[in-house]
């Protein structure tokens, strides 16, 4: 790759995602440069918010996480988890929440909790956060990942944060009423999953990564026949992101 | 300081206040999250007493949980997250005893926690949610079948059901918490025990009501004129507290709104000291038994120190603050 970092592409390829007018709920990381980038270029009037209880701040210097202090100035409301993880559900509102995750399996369900068993984990991560909540109950998920075997596996650990679940209409069956992962963006390209099977599929790759690569940095058998090379960085979305959202390359690197 | 008598009973040291009011195998709800208002010189002087055993309640946390962990405070945790995000995006205290099986974990969902201490807070007997249906959160209990029912661990850690109201959809049934002992940092306590958090409360507020003692630490303690002037600030009458424990940079090295900035410095040297059980000796020899007062504490950090973190009144963090 020419000219920008893989953590670049995957911010800007994700903010692209965002509709002007989405309610955002954002987690910590890399979805941070998403949803600030997708503001600052082509959808100002999104609104951020973070399951902490602040809504819709400025963002004029990048929070680090959710319970930032920067997350709670020049604000709409500040409140707390009750008010911001009810906006989930809410049914006026169209909301969006940017994820990530230990691992994901081909219906977009994640591990964010262990590895091994769950009394005597091998691993452990944080645990699955307010993400089990968007998952559940937000109008549609777009998860970061990097793209690596172990990440992308035929079966999770711990099932944290529910996707399509076991694919088809299990997801309306289970009792959520909307939502599921719309996307996965990770290092090398960008994954949606078929309208029907629910399987996940690869839509686009980075310029300089093949469909091949990606097949085999994938733990299950990945679709590859929708595939189509990734649209670069534009040179005024990379000057934004690198000078306006994290120019102390706080999260970029 | 003039303080109304209805509260000068309740204003006390740190050290007053844990002594009197968290014990040993405690069921305790931990105010502030990951970076953000955690009560960590009430955390010190937890560590600093020894206390044993704590039944940790959180939803996402964070320094005071790391520190309660690493200094072997802990046997069980009920949490939505544990971890301090960019600052350590597991907790490596936790992480370290979750595979080590020095505690026992409990996971639900963020939501889940805030409800179920909401529920606490308004004397629910259960409280309802579609989320994390199918997952393994609503699969898997962390807890020995035996520690079920006793003390504060709750009989179910939660039971799916059909809605009893619309038969064709499931719901997630979840316990209410009621925390022995709820502790928070905040900003304004008023001479009359009035309780006002600037920014935002996560969910101090319920954890406080829910709970049946409560500690409160806070950078300043204020006139009833001040904060009865503009009540719709305030959010905790004095009736729920039974500790008031004046700290000024009593959550550092998280942050305060409107006062100090998370300490970047100092967390990322937590990080590095807490990867093993013996640097974090290291950390706690330096940092927590020492130093018996807050005074003594803030000449450790520095007046320097202090500056760089210290809050722009305009946006309430500290602008242009090197945080990497």
């Amino acid at each position: 790759m020419n000219g920008y970092t893989k953590k670049e592409i995957m911010a800007i390829s994700a903010g692209r995602f965002v509709k002007n007018g989405d309610i955002i709920f954002a987690g910590t990381g890399i979805s941070m440069l998403a949803a600030t980038v997708a503001k600052r270029i082509h959808a100002p009037e999104a609104v951020v918010f973070f399951e902490t209880g602040g809504i819709d701040p400025t963002l004029e210097e990048l929070p680090l996480t959710v319970a930032d202090l920067r997350v709670m100035a020049g604000t709409s409301v500040n409140s707390g988890l009750a008010d911001a993880l009810a906006l989930l559900a809410h049914p006026k509102l169209r909301v969006i929440a940017f994820l990530g995750a230990a691992q994901i399996d081909i219906y977009g369900n994640l591990n964010s909790t262990h590895l091994g068993d769950y009394i005597k984990p091998r691993a452990r991560f944080p645990g699955a956060g307010g993400a089990c909540d968007a998952a559940s109950l937000c109008s549609g998920v777009i998860v970061f990942m990097e793209h690596e075997k172990k990440r992308f596996v035929e079966k999770l650990d711990y099932l944290s944060s529910p996707g399509w679940l076991t694919g088809g209409d299990s997801r309306k069956k289970a009792g959520f009423k909307r939502g599921g992962p719309v996307a996965v963006v990770t290092d090398l390209g960008i994954m949606k999953f078929d309208e029907e099977t629910r399987k996940m599929y690869l839509a686009e790759y980075y310029p300089g990564v093949s469909p091949e690569e990606i097949s085999r940095n994938t733990g299950f058998s990945l679709d590859t026949s929708r595939a189509a090379e990734c649209d670069p960085p534009s040179e005024y979305e990379l000057k934004t992101l690198r000078e306006e959202v994290d120019p102390q390359r706080l999260i970029l690197g | 300081m003039k303080v109304s008598s209805r509260i000068n009973d309740k204003v006390m040291t740190a050290k007053e206040a844990v002594s009197r009011f968290v014990r040993d195998g405690d069921q305790v709800a931990l105010g502030g999250f990951t970076v953000n208002r955690n009560p960590m010189t009430l955390i010190r002087e937890i560590v600093r007493q020894g206390k044993k055993n704590l039944y940790l309640v959180v939803h996402a946390q964070g320094q005071s949980m790391e520190l309660l962990i690493g200094a072997g405070c802990v046997s069980r945790v009920e949490l939505g997250y544990g971890g301090l995000a960019r600052f350590a995006p597991t907790g490596e205290c936790f992480k370290r005893a979750a595979c080590a099986g020095t505690i026992e974990v409990e996971d639900y969902s963020n939501y889940h926690m805030t409800l179920r201490f909401l529920a606490g807070a308004m004397g629910l007997p259960f409280v309802v949610t579609p989320s994390g249906l199918e997952t393994d959160i609503v699969r898997k209990s962390g807890f020995s079948p035996d520690a079920r029912g006793q003390g504060k661990v709750p009989k179910h850690k939660l039971k799916v059901v059909a809605n009893p109201l619309e038969a064709e959809e499931d719901v997630v049934v979840l316990p209410p918490l009621h925390p022995d002992v709820a502790l928070m940092h905040v900003q304004y306590v008023g001479e009359d025990g009035t309780v006002r958090i600037k920014g935002l409360t996560f969910t101090d507020v319920e954890q406080a009501k829910a709970a049946e003692r409560v500690i409160v630490t806070c950078e300043d303690i204020v006139p009833t004129e001040w904060i009865r002037s503009d009540p719709d600030q305030n959010c905790l009458p004095h009736f729920f507290i039974d500790a008031i424990v004046h700290v000024p940079y009593g959550a550092h090295p998280t942050a305060c709104y409107q006062y100090y900035d998370y300490d970047p410095t100092h967390l990322n040297m937590f990080k590095k000291l807490s990867e093993d059980d013996q640097s974090f000796r290291k950390y706690l020899d330096e940092w927590v038994f020492p130093f018996e007062t807050q005074g003594d504490y803030l000449a450790k950090v520095g007046a320097s120190h202090l500056l760089k973190i210290r809050s722009s009144p305009v946006v309430g963090y500290a602008k242009g603050l090197d945080r990497r």
